[in-house]
C-alpha cells in the first residue's frame, strides 16, 4: 500500500510513472514531487497511470492542483495510460472533460 | 428482525491506516460475492469516509480513532464510519440515523459543507448514504449485491 514515484527526464519532457496506490497517505508525497515540475515554463509532463492500482479524491486533488499550476506557469500536463477504474473516477467527477487524458482501450 | 453479521474494527485516525481499511472491505465484499467493480467502488467510498475522519483528526491535535462497522446482510453491505472512540451500537445508531428519525440530523449529501469531492464520490458510488452529526460525524452507507434491488428497497422504506 504504497506509491512509487519514478521521474524520467529528457530536457524539459518529463514522465512521472506512478506505481501503487494514491490515497490520503501517499498523495502528499506525490504533490511534493509533481508540483515543482509544473512550475517551470515550457515543461511537458506526462503522468503514466498504467500501474496505478488505486486512486481516490486525494489523488484527483493533486492532479487538479498540478493542472492549475500548468495554466499559471505555461507548462503542460497530460495523463497517460488512463484505464478502467481510474478512468471511472475521472468520468464520475467530470474531470475527464477538463483535463488532458490519453485513454487506454482494453 | 433481519439477521446480519457484524464486524467492527478500530484503527488510529492516521493516513497510513486507510489502506488497511481498504484491504478489510475488499476481503469482506469479496466473501459476500460482490463484483470486481463493486468492490473497487466500495474501496473508494470507505476510503473517502475514512479520509474525512483522518483530516479532522489532524486538524484537531493529530490524534483520535477511526471506528468502522460492517453490517453483512444477505443482500447488502452496510458500512458505518465514525470518528468516535467509543464502540458504537450498530443497530441503535442505525435507528437514529434511519429514515424514521431522519428529520433533522440527517442531511442530504448535497447540503453537507465539507468533503467536496470525497462526499460527492461516496454518493455516486454507493446506493444509499446517510450522515449523522449528532455525536461527531457518522457516515452510514449501503451497497446492494444486486443493483436491481435498490428500487425495491426504496419502496419498502417509504411505506
Amino acid at each position: 500500500m504504497n506509491l512509487k514515484i519514478d521521474i524520467l527526464r529528457e530536457e524539459n519532457n518529463y514522465i512521472v510513472r506512478l506505481t501503487g496506490e494514491i490515497d490520503v497517505y501517499t498523495a502528499p508525497k506525490l504533490k511534493d514531487k509533481l508540483l515543482p515540475l509544473t512550475e517551470k515554463e515550457g515543461n511537458k509532463i506526462k503522468i503514466d497511470l498504467a500501474n496505478t492500482t488505486y486512486l481516490d479524491s486525494t489523488g484527483l486533488g493533486v492532479f487538479i492542483s498540478a493542472y492549475k499550476s500548468t495554466k499559471q506557469n505555461n507548462s503542460n500536463l497530460k495523463l497517460i495510460h488512463v484505464r478502467d477504474r481510474v478512468l471511472r473516477l475521472f468520468q464520475v467527477t467530470g474531470l475527464h472533460e477538463i483535463m488532458n487524458l490519453e485513454i487506454d482501450e482494453r | 428482525m433481519e439477521h446480519f453479521d457484524f464486524i467492527e474494527m478500530k484503527v488510529p485516525a492516521k493516513a497510513e491506516y486507510v489502506g488497511v481499511i481498504r484491504l478489510s472491505i475488499s476481503g469482506i465484499a469479496s466473501r459476500m460475492g460482490f463484483s470486481y467493480d463493486a468492490i473497487e467502488d466500495l474501496k473508494v467510498a470507505i476510503s473517502e469516509a475514512a479520509t474525512n475522519v483522518v483530516a479532522h483528526a489532524y486538524e484537531s491535535n493529530g490524534s483520535g480513532e477511526l471506528n468502522i462497522g460492517f453490517g453483512v446482510y444477505d443482500n447488502r453491505l452496510e458500512i458505518m464510519v465514525s470518528d468516535q472512540g467509543e464502540s458504537f451500537r450498530f443497530d441503535e445508531i442505525k435507528n437514529r440515523i434511519g429514515p424514521v428519525s431522519a428529520k433533522e440530523e440527517v442531511k442530504p449529501i448535497s447540503q453537507m459543507r465539507e468533503g467536496g469531492f470525497g462526499l460527492f464520490l461516496i454518493n455516486a458510488l454507493m446506493d444509499k448514504v446517510e450522515i449523522n452529526n449528532e455525536y461527531g460525524v457518522i457516515v452510514l452507507m449501503t451497497k446492494y449485491l444486486d443493483e436491481t434491488e435498490v428500487e425495491l428497497s426504496d419502496q419498502i422504506q417509504t411505506k
